[in-house]
Formats: C-alpha cells, sequence, structure tokens
C-alpha cells in the first residue's frame, strides 16, 4: 500500500499528465491553437445540436431497385428472343420475377442457353404450358441492394460537396438507410430538394403517330408510354406526351452540364456526351430528323424539341422553363449522376446556430455548477481526503476530455448531462473507500492497515457498482441514435476513467501525504 | 484538514421491522404506475409517437401565443399545440403528421405563415416508420439491460441476490415511467436513456448493501438473518447517502441550469437516485429475508454459481479482523 512500483507511478502520472495536456486545447478558441505545436490542435467535435446543423436519415427506395431490374430483365430477354427468333407471348414482370410463355416447346433449350447467357444466377422454372419463370436469387438481390446503397452514398456525396457544405458526413445506417449529417446547415430546404430527386435523365423519341388524348384514355401504343411534362406553377402538368419505351440516349453518359443562357437570353443547361453517348446520340439524331424527341427527366418530359439536323459533336443544350436558380440544380444533378432508386426522408432534426450556442452554455454552466458542488460537498465531508478526491476528480475530468479528443468522439448535449452526471459518479469510488477507512478505524486499526484495508476491501464493491452502469451504456450505445450514443460514451468513458482516477490517483496522493508528513492520525 | 461534518454514530434504524411498509408503498407504486401507463399512456415526443415539433424564438419580445395560435388555425393544421419552451420569448409547435400533405410540407408552410417575426432554433422531423422502431428498440434495451444487470448480481454473488437486484431496479424503472406518466412530462430518447442508466445506476447502492450483507453472512454465521439486514444496512447507511448525494448534486444542476432539452432527463435521473436508494434500503435488503442466500459451513463464501466471486485470503483476513 505504501509503496508505488516505479513504472506503476510513472504510468500513472503520465496518463494524468497526457490527459491534461491533450485536454487543454478544449479550453481555448480555435485560432489561439493556430500558435500551439500541431499535435495540440484537435479539440473534441461538437455534435450537431451543440454546433448547429442539420440531422438527414434517407431511406432508399428498395422497390424501386427491384422493379427495375425486373424491367430491365425483361428488355433483355424481349430483345434476346426476337434475335433468337423465338416465338413468346405474356411477357411482364410481375411480384418478384418475370414470366412469359413460349409458344414453340421444342425450342426450350435454345430459351435456356439464352437465360444463361442474360444472367446464370436467375432462378429459372420451366411450366408444362410453356411458361417460363425468372426469380433473381435472394445472392444477387442482397448484393445489388449493396450496390444501390453504395452508389446513392456516392452520388449524395457528389451533390452535397456541390453545394458546398462543409465537413459532411455521409453514413450508411443499417440495411436501406443513409445517414446524412450536415454542420452550419440551418436550413435544408435545398440539399433535400438536392436529393429528393433521382435525376435520371433520358432522350427517348416521340411516338408522332399515336395522340396524347387516346393514350391517355388508356389505348396506349405497344411499345409507347404516357409521360407528362414537368409542372407548371399550378402544380398541374401543362400537357402529355406519347413517348416511345426505347430510350434512345441514357443521362449516365454525360460528362458534363452547365447553367448558361440560350440565344434568347433564356437559362438552358448545356451537356456533352461522352464517347459512347455521343455516338448514340448521332446515330439517333440522323435516323430521325425532322421528328420531335423527349428528353425525360424523372419520368417528366423537360421539353421536346424536333431534330432539325443530326447532332455529331456531342453536345447539346436542353430549354425548358428554367430560371437561374432552376438551371444551376439541374446542371448539378446531371453532373453529379443519377440515383438507383428514389430516397426519402424519415427523421430530420435541424438545429440553429442560436440553439447550438444556448445549449453549449447551459450543458457547461450546469456541468461547472455541478463540479463545484460536488467538489465543496467532498471537502466538507472529507476534509483533507476530500481535497484528494477533488484533485483525482480534476485529473478524472481532464482524462476523460482527453479520450473523447482522442477517440474522434462527438460531444451532443445528452453528452455534456453524461459528463455532469460522472462527475457525480466518480467520487461514489471515494466515498466507498473512505466510508470504509473510517469503520476500520473505528474499528480499531492503524492508521496504515486501515488504509490499506479501505482500499482493498472497497475495490471489489466499486468494481461491482461500475460494471453494472457500463452494461448500461454498452446497451445504450448499441441501440442508440445520435443523442442517446453520445450520453452512451460520455457516461461509459467516464465510468472508466473514474475507476482510475478515484482508485490509483487517489491512492497516490494519499500514500505521497503518509510518506512526507508522517500523520499520527486519520483526518476523517 | 478535517471535515466539517461527520457522522459518528452508526444508527439503528430497525428496516427490516419497515419491510411491509415498504413492500406496501413499492407493490401500491408499482400497480399504480402501471394503471396510469396503461389508463393516461405516456406523453410520447416525436421521437416515438412521430410527427415535428419547431421551436420558434420571437425576435421582438414575449411571443404572442394567441396570435401564433390564430395564424396556425388559418392553416387548417390539425392538431397543433403550442407552448412556451423555457422563457417568454420561446415556443414549441408540435404538430402531428397531416393526412393530406407531407411533413416537409407542414414545415414550411408555419414557416412561410409565421414570417421573419421568428428565429427557428429547432427543427425535427420523425416519420411514423422511425418512432415504432425506437419504441422497440427501446424496450428492448431496457429489459436487456434488466436481465444483463440480475445476470452480473447472480454471477458476482448467490441467485437471490439477483432476484433482489433485479426486483428493486424494474421497480425503479416502472415507477420511473410512473412518473413521466403522473405528470405527463415529455417521454423521448433522451428520457429514455435515462431510464437505463437508473437501471445501471439505482443498482449502485444495492450491490454496495449486499457486498456488506454477504460480508456479514460470513462473520456472524448464527446471527438471526433479520437481524443480520439491519445491521448491514445501518453500518452502510451513511455511505449509502453520501454516495447518492453526490450524484444527486450533479444532476440537481444539470436540472435547475441544464435548460429545456435536457429537463425530462433530469427530472427522470432525480427521481430514479431516490427511488433506487429507497429500493435498495426497503426492497432490495428485506427480500433476502424471504429467498435467503445460503449460509452453508463451508460453501458460503463461494457460490456455485460465482466461485471465483472470493478467493480464501479474503474470508481469512474477515474473520481475522473480525477478532481485533
Amino acid at each position: 500500500m505504501l509503496y508505488f512500483q516505479g513504472w506503476k507511478l510513472t504510468l500513472i502520472l503520465s496518463v494524468c499528465l497526457l490527459g491534461f495536456i491533450f485536454a487543454l486545447p478544449n479550453a481555448f478558441a480555435p485560432t489561439t491553437l493556430d500558435r500551439w505545436p500541431s499535435f495540440l490542435h484537435r479539440q473534441v467535435s461538437l455534435g450537431l445540436d451543440l454546433r448547429g446543423g442539420s440531422y438527414l436519415l434517407l431511406q432508399v427506395d428498395m422497390n424501386t431497385v427491384e422493379q427495375e431490374r425486373l424491367n430491365s430483365l425483361v428488355d433483355e430477354v424481349r430483345t434476346q428472343l426476337v434475335t433468337a427468333k423465338v416465338g413468346y407471348s405474356d411477357l411482364a414482370a410481375a411480384g418478384n420475377h418475370v414470366s412469359f410463355t413460349v409458344r414453340d416447346s421444342g425450342r426450350m433449350n435454345d430459351v435456356r442457353d439464352i437465360i444463361t447467357k442474360i444472367d446464370p444466377t436467375l432462378d429459372v422454372q420451366i411450366g408444362t404450358s410453356g411458361t417460363v419463370t425468372l426469380t433473381p436469387n435472394q445472392q444477387a438481390l442482397i448484393q445489388r441492394r449493396n450496390s444501390a446503397i453504395a452508389q446513392s452514398i456516392e452520388i449524395v456525396r457528389r451533390r452535397i460537396d456541390e453545394t458546398g457544405t462543409k465537413e459532411p458526413s455521409i453514413q450508411r445506417e443499417g440495411d436501406d438507410r443513409i445517414l446524412l449529417q450536415l454542420p452550419g446547415v440551418d436550413n435544408p430546404e435545398h440539399v433535400k430538394e438536392l436529393i429528393g430527386r433521382t435525376a435520371k435523365m433520358t432522350f427517348q423519341l416521340v411516338d408522332p403517330n399515336a395522340s396524347p388524348q387516346d393514350a391517355r384514355s388508356g389505348r396506349v401504343p405497344a411499345g409507347d408510354v404516357v409521360l407528362p411534362s414537368s409542372e407548371t406553377a399550378n402544380g398541374q402538368p401543362a400537357q402529355y406526351y406519347v413517348v416511345r419505351r426505347r430510350v434512345m440516349v441514357s443521362g449516365d453518359t454525360l460528362t458534363d452540364a452547365q447553367a448558361t443562357f440560350g440565344q434568347n437570353g433564356a437559362a438552358v443547361v448545356s451537356f456533352k456526351f461522352d464517347s459512347t453517348g455521343a455516338r448514340r446520340f448521332a446515330d439517333a439524331t440522323k435516323e430521325n430528323v425532322g421528328k420531335p424527341f423527349a428528353i425525360v427527366l424523372d419520368n417528366k418530359v423537360i421539353s421536346a424539341p424536333v431534330i432539325r439536323e443530326p447532332i455529331l459533336g456531342g453536345s447539346g443544350q436542353i430549354e425548358g422553363n428554367f430560371t437561374v436558380q432552376s438551371a444551376n440544380d439541374l446542371a448539378l444533378l446531371l453532373r453529379a449522376g443519377a440515383l438507383p432508386a428514389p430516397l426519402t426522408v424519415l427523421e430530420e432534426r435541424t438545429v440553429g446556430p442560436g440553439l447550438g450556442a444556448d445549449s453549449i452554455h447551459a450543458g457547461a454552466l450546469a456541468s461547472v455548477v455541478g463540479v463545484i458542488l460536488v467538489v465543496i460537498f467532498m471537502v466538507v465531508f472529507y476534509g483533507l481526503f476530500g481535497v484528494f478526491a477533488d484533485i483525482a476528480l480534476f485529473f478524472n475530468l481532464c482524462i476523460m476530455m482527453a479520450a473523447l479528443t482522442l477517440l474522434g468522439a462527438t460531444l451532443t448535449l445528452p453528452g455534456i448531462a453524461g459528463i455532469a452526471l460522472t462527475m457525480g459518479m466518480a467520487v461514489d469510488a471515494n466515498v466507498l473507500i473512505y466510508e470504509r477507512i473510517r469503520e476500520e478505524v473505528r474499528g480499531g486499526r492503524s492508521l496504515i492497515s486501515s488504509l490499506q484495508a479501505g482500499f482493498e476491501r472497497a475495490f471489489g464493491t466499486i468494481l461491482d457498482s461500475h460494471v453494472t452502469t457500463l452494461v448500461a451504456g454498452a446497451l445504450m450505445f448499441w441501440l442508440g441514435s445520435g443523442p442517446v450514443k453520445g450520453f452512451a460514451v460520455t457516461l461509459s468513458l467516464g465510468v472508466l476513467t473514474s475507476l482510475f482516477s478515484a482508485i490509483l490517483v487517489t491512492r497516490l496522493l494519499i500514500v505521497t501525504w503518509l510518506r512526507r508528513l508522517k500523520p499520527k492520525a486519520i483526518p476523517i | 484538514m478535517r471535515p466539517l461534518i461527520v457522522i459518528r454514530r452508526i444508527p439503528n434504524i430497525n428496516f427490516m421491522g419497515l419491510r411491509t411498509v415498504g413492500f406496501l408503498l413499492s407493490g401500491l407504486m408499482t400497480i399504480a404506475s402501471i394503471v396510469l401507463f396503461l389508463t393516461q399512456g405516456l406523453n410520447y415526443g416525436i421521437d416515438f409517437s412521430g410527427g415535428t415539433i419547431i421551436e420558434v424564438r420571437s425576435t421582438s419580445g414575449p411571443a404572442d401565443l394567441t396570435k401564433m395560435r390564430a395564424d396556425l388555425d388559418s392553416l387548417g393544421l390539425r392538431d397543433v399545440t403550442l407552448q412556451n419552451f423555457g422563457g417568454a420569448d420561446d415556443v414549441l409547435i408540435r404538430l402531428q403528421e397531416q393526412s393530406d400533405k407531407t411533413q416537409e410540407q407542414t414545415v414550411n408552410q408555419v414557416k412561410e405563415k409565421l414570417g421573419n417575426a421568428y428565429e427557428y432554433r429547432r427543427t425535427e422531423v420523425v416519420g411514423p416508420t422511425v418512432g415504432a422502431e425506437l419504441i422497440k428498440a427501446g424496450v428492448e434495451a431496457t429489459i436487456l439491460a434488466l436481465f444483463a444487470i440480475a445476470l452480473y448480481v447472480w454471477f458476482r454473488f448467490e441467485w437471490p441476490f439477483g432476484v433482489g437486484a433485479m426486483l428493486s431496479t424494474l421497480h425503479d424503472t416502472i415507477t420511473t415511467v410512473g412518473l413521466f406518466s403522473l405528470l405527463q412530462i415529455e417521454f423521448n430518447l433522451t428520457t429514455l436513456a435515462a431510464i437505463l442508466t437508473i437501471a445501471g445506476y439505482s443498482i449502485n447502492d444495492t450491490v454496495v448493501i449486499y457486498d456488506r450483507v454477504r460480508e456479514t453472512m460470513r462473520r456472524y454465521k448464527s446471527m438471526d438473518f433479520g437481524e443480520l439486514i439491519n445491521k448491514s444496512l445501518n453500518e452502510t447507511l451513511s455511505r449509502t447517502i453520501l454516495t447518492v448525494s453526490t450524484t444527486a448534486l450533479a444532476v440537481l444542476s444539470l436540472l435547475l441550469f441544464g435548460g429545456e432539452v435536457l429537463r425530462g432527463f433530469s427530472i427522470a435521473m432525480l427521481w430514479g437516485i431516490v427511488v433506487g436508494t429507497y429500493s435498495s434500503l426497503f426492497i432490495a435488503a428485506p427480500i433476502l429475508y424471504y429467498i435467503r442466500p445460503k449460509r452453508g459451513s463451508g460453501g458460503d463464501g463461494a457460490s456455485a454459481s460465482g466461485g471465483n466471486a472470493r478467493p480464501p485470503a479474503t474470508r481469512e483476513t474477515v474473520t481475522a479482523s473480525g477478532k481485533s
């Protein structure tokens, strides 16, 4: 008890010292830190509830992902069957599968070959009447979902980066969600608008022979689809177009898009294709001079110009009823690329800078007052030993802040509550030890052996009572979202550091006091 | 430097004599809490119920709630509640999900209507799916926490201690929920965090007391069990009160200065600390009287389940100090 091994002493002192050093930058303004050595530049990062900002939980619409997979499977099957001249009927996607009927059952082997060529992982069922059912297997679906999420995150990141938001954080959350944190954004409307659009652009020919009126009442010619124009001010589409299903060129072949001004001074979006896109666009426009084609964005026709001459240069302009802002947005979306599926906002939490600053202030005030109350309490009830506990408490706070800083944890308002709470709980261990020492003294033990017994016997109790709090902390971390997680982190961390400070630091202080002053009695 | 206040006398309170009163009181509080929860329910915040809150601060002195209410009514929104939040300038607007428009549209409408006379301090929109998931996760975590803690206590002590710990912790969490139902304080994610913390913390003094009961059991092998519990409780009473006080001081400071957002959390914690101490003294310890831990001659220190809990060396020291 009286003796600390050299390495132990060094360890305790260096942990305290390092704790103090790395906690220190948090007490200064970032501008002051510029003159400090670079390893002291790190400060604990503040959560959005403290610094202000926007937190958005987005859901990727996986139904669309799966539906699109089935639709493209239908297209592939159709193309291949036509090329191989296999007669078929009733080709359609339904539920989670694609089915069709082969007219000539003698060609079933060819059909099998075709399916294997399209996708060997498809589950194929062939009925007696020549009905073929194709189901994408589970493994492939999971893979597709994963890549949809990854791709969505990438596209969201590009779009957010374009807006100039600083330090955005974009993470995957669970199976089909994306967590977006935007510090400093106190009105996320524009961001939500940008990520709320899939921005899937295609160029498709308009069917000149079909009338939109007929088509809307249900008589859509085979291979065509009816699409509305983009909405006007009153929220209703101005007109409808009958458009060929087949896509001439799709937006994923775009390499650049910029908002500029057209000849008549209106805002337009100019775009450039990559070489594949340019070739396809050139071919399509060569074959269809004089016919109108539709520029379709998210299933709405932006404009449907007539092809006056073949466009061979691989670039063009989109004219629509754009404002400067909407032309800029569209250009941004086209540059960033299309989302694989629509995103919906499940949860939004936005804190303005005013409330954030108030919360920091309230949290800091509450913590400081709490610590002062605890410090006074300990001195009143334990005198000199109370002072020892208070010194240990100070180092506990330092080590905790240093750990938060170095771990890169995020401090939230509930996190501050966790710190305040653990300050109260940290001295619990001291109380347990001191009360035990008192009892031993009352039992007639000598000074040294009372101290020894106090520390030894209290240890098991302290451990038991701390482990249960850690269990609760771990569960909170595991279940919790944002604010609760912040609380769980500081609570668990505080419990751990208080074990160190209350047991080792206090003991070191008492031992030093014993050796230096050689007291005759314990002042408690 | 000597302490200003020293509790020298070991009190002699007959806790065991009060056990019937304690059980009755706790039974009543628990039943009342369950009844309140079932009839009155909880005032769920949007974290759990879904919906929208907008916290605004009037930029021109105290907010005129009547005018704001009239303005918002003119938008034809259903289930709008307005309340002062903290100061007179601050107002919390709470909106349920509207059937005819998205939550986003609702927020925009409100902001448009109120205009620039207000600073928009906080906007939170939680969809119904998320709320349902959070409730599920919260209930799961609480139940898991109760079992994990009971399991730990069982492992470190003997099963009767585990049962006692679980019952008293259950009592603490249920009555906290009851308090929130009674006072209709908003129950949100931070409150849930408080309840989980209570589950972990209120067990502290129970463990401290159990530790002493076990120690006394080893030292006085033939003492009447009721007397033994009383002795343990009285000997540890000063430390029970002092440990609780320090944490209570920290929480009190949070309640007074921590701001509106932490109010629910602080109230829950404060209640949990007080009721946790009460239940350690009047529930957890007396329960042992009915489901007695083994007091055999050889197997007392090490229970079958927690064989490594106490090495024999400790026991010898304990006996030695008993003589001195």
